[in-house]
């Protein structure tokens, strides 16, 4: 068996929860992980050392872990990273990481594993429309989509040790430009609600917007409604062209379901979908389907998740 | 007769003329953009066997390539040089390059590999001619529909040495570049120098189509095939399978029904 290596996921410079899912992910491919936290702040990793089934928690502790920089963080992190199956999140940004970490290592990188199984990784190819699984007959380094693997529980008791590393930051950020609503951005959020041209409107997405603040949601829209609508950015698109979502919960309002918008959602943990076509082929996808126009569906749907969460 | 004073304004004049001359040659880039032909995003995928029969599938050029192709074509204007279209693949990954050349890219070039490679292996080759060919600069699609990994822009770059940036939504050409680029609670605006690879996102980009002079030009045009020797790859597929069929749902008819759906949603599937 392999050495096995999990670098952890970190958002807004916290260690993320999913972190946990790659320790499950490590010990399916074989043994318990030694787990890696990026950070320029080492009691960062603390947060690290309450997940179960870690060999150990070394805090990677640099500067160059302060802002993302693909050559930067590939190369801190390949300082202090021993010889192994490597595991980290399949997020935008550690896809990334883990492109540049194999390259570096001259070994080759398995994205979006979504299943391991006797030594075989499977991941969704064509946007999900089919699934293909490999085996490895080398070290490789491997990213998990996150809400896929079970979390490896909270009562582990590790040790931290912090290990100073360094690389060369190739890029510079000029300025962050905060989005103009405060709301979650699709890729990072846990509920999405979308909606699709059957929305009549761009003003209409008014009444999504509602519901996503009420519990903590992002917004997404179909291919069909970015296309129709510019005031509808395609930073909300979800589909093969857009971004490709793993949310707890999506709700669909007024999205038929094409090919290429189930592609970018449907392993979704949870899906509702609410259409007034019986027919549409989002329904077959849907955990809780709703046949009802948005008209009817969403104030209702609004003052129960408002009674819910207050 | 010339004045000492002259003599020296000559001189000066002629010194600015050779570095106005250097700093265009130094700006004039070389441009690289990766183009992937893969299956219609609109087809729909079927087995033979247990692997994926892309036979009646008609296939496209990747959907970001094209926006990395207009990236591309951008910084040409702005900069002057050339740009050069590179694919992997058998002779009949020709046809991804002849769109880019009606697109409007001067050189052609494919990498001629018919065999499934894995990460390592497609980026070792892809460094090799990135090299021959000389480069300040290399777009790619932010990922291929095929795959949807998003490995070789990054990968590549590592291999080369150079910086990388990926799921670029606009860039702003000079002696460096500067990229949009999400980053958490936003978008950063960062600096990139050059040589580097960048990987490109929709954006607000518009992509040109092809017009009829670009299409003849295309037809005519030749292939630069270049003949590699990949590594051994080891990452080896197994098998193609169809995504898992989930069961059946719950179904509801009127909207009333959304007030039992949120209950469940917190008793049921435990999500909100």
């Amino acid at each position: 068996m392999s050495e096995t290596i999990v670098i952890a996921e970190i958002v807004k410079g916290v260690v993320h929860p999913t972190t946990s899912e790659l320790i499950t992910a490590a010990h399916a491919l074989g043994s318990q992980p030694v787990v890696i936290v990026p950070c320029a702040d080492a009691g960062v990793a603390d947060a690290a050392a309450q997940f179960s089934g870690a060999s150990k928690i070394i805090a990677a502790k640099s500067d160059v872990f302060s802002n993302y920089d693909a050559a930067g963080w590939a190369a801190a992190l390949d300082a202090v990273t021993p010889a192994g199956i490597i595991v980290t999140s399949a997020s935008p940004q550690s896809k990334d990481m883990a492109a540049r970490l194999a390259a570096r290592r001259g070994i080759s990188v398995v994205q979006d594993v979504v299943k391991i199984e006797g030594g075989n990784l499977t991941s969704p190819i064509y946007s999900g429309k089919a699934m293909q699984t490999v085996s490895l007959s080398g070290d490789a380094v491997v990213t998990v989509r996150p809400n896929v693997f079970d979390a490896s529980g909270n009562d582990g008791s590790g040790e931290v040790s912090v290990v100073d590393t360094t690389g060369n930051v190739a890029t510079a950020v000029q300025e962050f430009m905060a989005r103009a609503s405060s709301r979650l951005d699709v890729a990072e959020a846990n509920i999405i609600v979308s909606g699709g041209r059957g929305m009549g409107s761009p003003a209409n997405f008014s009444h999504l917007e509602a519901i996503a603040d009420t519990i903590g949601a992002a917004v997404g829209a179909s291919r069909a409604a970015v296309d129709t609508w510019d005031d509808i950015p395609h930073s909300m698109q979800v589909g093969q062209t857009g971004k490709t979502v793993n949310p707890n919960l999506y709700i669909a309002v007024g999205i038929s379901g094409a090919i290429q918008h189930l592609a970018g959602m449907r392993s979704s943990k949870y899906i509702v979908a609410i259409n007034k076509d019986a027919d549409a082929p989002i329904f077959q996808h849907a955990d809780y389907g709703i046949v009802a126009t948005w008209e009817e569906a969403l104030p209702v749907l609004q003052s129960s998740l408002a009674a819910m969460m207050a | 007769m010339k004045k000492p004073a002259d003599e020296v304004q000559t001189f000066i004049n002629l010194f600015e003329l050779v570095e106005v001359f250097l700093w265009s040659v130094s700006t004039m880039a070389n441009i690289i953009v990766l183009v992937k032909q893969v299956p219609d995003t609109n087809a729909r995928i079927v087995l033979s066997g247990d692997r994926v029969d892309l036979s009646a599938v008609k296939k496209v050029m990747s959907p970001y390539d094209e926006f990395a192709v207009e990236t591309a074509l951008q910084h040409r204007e702005a900069s002057g040089g050339e740009v050069t279209a590179v694919t992997v693949g058998g002779a009949g990954a020709d046809k991804v390059l002849k769109d880019a050349k009606a697109i409007g890219v001067d050189k052609i070039v494919r990498i001629d590999c018919d065999s499934s490679l894995d990460s390592n292996a497609l980026q070792s080759i892809l460094a090799s001619v990135v090299s021959s060919l000389g480069a300040e600069v290399v777009y790619c699609g932010k990922s291929a529909a095929d795959t949807g990994a998003g490995s070789t822009g990054p990968g590549l770059a590592e291999r080369l040495g150079w910086a990388s940036v990926s799921h670029t939504t606009s860039v702003a050409f000079g002696d460096q570049l500067s990229v949009v680029t999400p980053a958490s609670g936003g978008n950063a605006r960062v600096t990139v120098p050059l040589p580097a690879v960048i990987s490109c996102d929709k954006g607000d980009i518009k992509v040109r189509k092809p017009n009829v002079k670009g299409i003849m030009q295309a037809k005519k045009a030749q292939v630069d095939v270049h003949a590699v020797d990949a590594p051994a790859s080891t990452v080896s597929i197994v098998s193609h399978s169809m995504p898992p069929a989930k069961p059946a749902g719950k179904s509801y008819q009127g909207g009333e029904a959304a007030a039992e759906v949120a209950q469940l949603l917190r008793d049921e599937a435990n999500v909100i």
